[in-house]
């Protein structure tokens, strides 16, 4: 069998992060109660992954009229790994941390 | 061409200047500075162009040659002795990362004590490295290894850094009659760098990343050791393209004198060769039937060459000068290790001349004396021999 | 619509390898998004060198060297002319450093770069110990610190050397833009990235990273340490703009240090008269550091 050499005469590393799906690293997970966020997108700031994104207006509720023009924001649990960096900053304290729960093989 | 006068160190610059690096990174150390000192001149008279980065170590010298020629430019630069070794960590770096740097390395022994006379302890302990090492005899020669060290190692089939080297003093500081070549001619000769990968923005990806044992780490280090086994055939493409372009021929691995009906074949790198061309001569016309084969490229190590040494003659005589502590030079334990299973050729080393001790022809007189005496008896009588030691009777001339 | 505060392109991918709650994958963020995506990095052995996981993967959408450990000031010089030999002089070159890389094994080519003057960026991302290889102390690490090689035991071998100044040390470089900035800060940050970004020469930034895994802090502190740092005088944020010293964040009623202490294992250990100690040695370096911005905003 003929060996198998990389094409490349030294590493190159190309292969884009995201299909490593550090999710799976969570013990505790984001949940946004969307009545409270004001949408200051301070956890879209301080996010290290970032697992943050911005969403349509009405994807999600707004807690009042005048903050429902500006866009939303979701978590993408895909990559979240749980460090709770946005539920610490929230100034309205509208994320929970919340445990993780095992999945049903 | 012009035929000047030059040290060796201003062949190297002379080489360098011709072969239009786009970087060179240097830092002085005795007996290299003339080399840089000429470069800067060159540069600083717009007769050279290239980023002249007046690192602030030999390490960092390394280190920005790297990045610069992983960016995508070629790079120059030149050391010895504590310089060379400063650097060893990223030597490796560079080989293992492909990238055709070429660097002048004056010979020069290491210290405890100091010395900054020529022995080549320096770049034997470089062998590991990966780099191509090639061993030359006089300035023209260093002149144009220099240009067919950028043609070799840009390959893409090879993509290794070579090291040039020279003797102190004997070669780095005296004045010989060098031919320097055609601008025009080189350019032809060596071409654009073309590497097959460089850093650029919009291009985001990453050279040296951390890899697993199942990643192919192994592979990439296959590879190279391809590379540098096929760099013997390249180089003999190389020496025989630069003899048609220029005009000058060169023996491609091993140089070989008088060898053809030698009884001793003397094994050396560097300048002991003229020297010891001299002695030939000289004894020849006594009947003495000895020869001289000057390996010029260490690495690749020329091991069918030196197979092919052994049929000619009844005795070879491995001159080192360098030790590698524990068992023998290492000229003479991989010459042993390419004839064993191929020749019962009886092989001595010679380790002669370490700190710049001078290697009078008397000495090797005596040396060739030794051999053919051993070429006569069959026996080797002490396996390795340091020749010239004070109060060494034997040895005195 | 959306009102941000800082710019809304990412340079970065998830699916890297940080820990939880990494200050300096934050700081890397803000970093690019400044600077842009005309740019090469160089990023020599570290958290870094780790973050963007094995090959073949890469995180970030700009092109990557990895070093060696202490040459990044050689390979973004290295870097820097060749581009410009290559007419390139718009691409921003920037060695992307930890603590120990750039204030022990890297200062030699740090200043070496620096001091020849060529157009780069230099950040060290500073964690305050040698975080890869197992929170190992630098020069970096603070006063009172546990570390793995000041792990404390009955000899109370902590760290008590003071953290070296790097900031300092470049300022003495007379080069023409040295800044410090935290991840809490990233406004702040920012703009000083872009700001420096108009200059040509070596620009130095020491981006304060704390580091959960490190100083022993829950990762959802770091923004919050970060900040109590600035707010405890314990790392002023502050520009050098060739020579003159300008403080960008002025706490008015500086917290005790005990608040930014309190919050991290790593100091766990420390009596009071230890914290008076540290106390002290803040306010005299806060008051040093007002002195000279005093002194070099005045008229010549």
């Amino acid at each position: 069998m003929p060996i198998i050499l990389p094409e490349d005469p030294t590493p190159i590393a190309r292969v884009p992060s995201t299909e490593n799906k550090t999710g799976g690293w969570r013990t505790f997970r984001p949940v946004i109660n969307y009545e409270k966020c004001i949408r200051c997108y301070i956890c879209w700031k301080f996010c290290p992954e970032p697992a943050i994104f911005f969403a349509p207006p009405d994807k999600y509720p707004a807690p009042k009229e005048a903050l429902a023009k500006f866009d939303t924001i979701e978590i993408n649990y895909d990559y979240c790994k749980g460090c709770g960096i946005c539920a610490n900053e929230c100034p309205t304290k509208a994320i929970d941390m919340v445990l993780e729960e095992l999945e049903e093989d | 061409m012009v035929k000047m006068i030059l040290t060796g160190n201003e062949s190297a610059a002379w080489g360098a200047r011709l072969s239009r690096p786009k970087v060179v990174a240097a830092y002085p150390i005795t007996p290299q500075t003339s080399i840089i000192e000429t470069i800067a001149e060159f540069i600083a008279n717009g007769e050279m162009d290239a980023r002249y980065i007046r690192v602030e170590s030999e390490h960092s010298a390394m280190a920005a040659c790297i990045a610069a020629q992983n960016t995508g430019v070629r790079t120059f630069t030149a050391t010895s002795a504590h310089g060379l070794t400063l650097m060893h960590e990223l030597l490796i770096w560079a080989s293992g990362a492909r990238l055709p740097i070429v660097m002048s390395v004056v010979n020069r022994a290491m210290a405890p004590p100091w010395s900054v006379w020529t022995d080549q302890m320096d770049s034997m302990a470089q062998r590991d490295t990966g780099w191509l090492q090639i061993y030359v005899e006089n300035n023209q020669e260093v002149l144009d290894s220099i240009i067919m060290s950028y043609k070799i190692g840009e390959k893409h089939h090879i993509l290794l850094p070579t090291m040039v080297m020279e003797d102190a003093f004997i070669l780095s500081h005296t004045a010989e009659a060098v031919d320097v070549p055609d601008q025009k001619l080189v350019d032809d000769f060596i071409g654009d760098y073309d590497p097959p990968f460089k850093l650029e923005p919009g291009n985001p990806e990453g050279y040296g990343s951390l890899i697993m044992p199942e990643d192919p780490y192994m592979e990439y280090r296959y590879m190279i050791a391809q590379a540098m086994d096929d760099a013997r055939n390249e180089i003999r493409k190389t020496v025989e393209e630069f003899a048609e372009t220029f005009g000058r021929e060169y023996a491609p691995l091993v140089e070989e004198y008088k060898t053809e009906d030698a009884d001793a074949i003397m094994v050396v790198l560097g300048t002991i060769g003229s020297t010891a061309k001299d002695v030939i001569d000289s004894m020849r016309e006594k009947g003495k039937k000895i020869g001289l084969a000057r390996v010029r490229y260490f690495r690749p190590f020329p091991y069918e060459e030196i197979r092919a040494l052994a049929k000619k003659a009844d005795m070879l005589g491995i001159v080192d000068r360098s030790y590698t502590f524990g068992y023998g030079a290492n000229l003479y334990t991989e010459s042993k290790a390419a004839l064993y299973g191929h020749s019962q050729v009886p092989v001595k080393n010679y380790v002669m001349g370490l700190g710049g001790r001078d290697i009078k022809p008397e000495l090797l007189v005596k040396v060739f004396e030794d051999m053919l005496k051993i070429a006569r008896g069959g026996q080797v009588d002490k396996e390795i021999e340091w020749v010239g030691l004070q109060g060494d009777e034997r040895w005195s001339i | 619509m959306r009102k941000l505060t800082i710019p809304e392109e990412e340079y970065m991918l998830p699916g890297h390898t940080a820990c939880l709650g990494c200050g300096a994958t934050i700081a890397m963020r803000y970093v690019l998004k400044a600077l842009g995506k005309n740019t090469i990095l160089s990023i020599p052995a570290c958290c870094w060198a780790v973050i963007p996981g094995v090959y073949p993967r890469r995180t970030l959408e700009v092109p990557l060297l990895y070093t060696a450990f202490e040459v990044t000031g050689a390979a973004i010089s290295g870097i820097r002319e060749a581009l410009n030999a290559m007419g390139k002089e718009d691409v921003n070159v920037v060695g992307f450093a930890g603590d120990g890389g750039t204030a022990d094994i890297g200062i030699q080519a740090l200043s070496g770069a620096v001091e020849r003057g060529h157009d780069i960026f230099y950040i060290m991302y500073d964690n305050e110990a040698y975080m890869n290889t197992g929170i190992q102390r630098s020069g970096s690490t603070p006063m009172g610190a546990w570390t793995t090689t000041t792990p404390g035991g009955k000899k109370r071998m902590y760290k008590w050397e003071p953290k070296k100044n790097v900031a300092e040390i470049m300022v003495a470089h007379n080069i023409p833009y040295v800044a410090t900035a935290t991840i809490a800060y990233p406004e702040d940050m920012i703009s000083k990235l872009k700001r420096a970004k108009e200059i040509k020469g070596p620009k130095f930034f020491q981006i304060f990273s704390p580091c959960p895994t490190g100083w022993k802090h829950s990762p959802d502190k770091t923004v919050e340490v970060s900040r109590l740092a600035v707010q405890t005088n314990a790392f002023p944020l502050y520009e050098v703009i060739n020579g003159k010293y300008r403080i960008t964040v002025k706490p008015k009623h500086p917290k005790p240090i005990k608040e930014y202490l309190r919050l991290q294992g790593r100091f766990r250990h420390l009596t009071e008269e230890e914290i008076e100690l540290i106390q002290k040695e803040i306010d005299r370096n806060w008051k040093a550091l007002l002195k000279k911005e005093r002194c070099s905003q005045e008229e010549e």
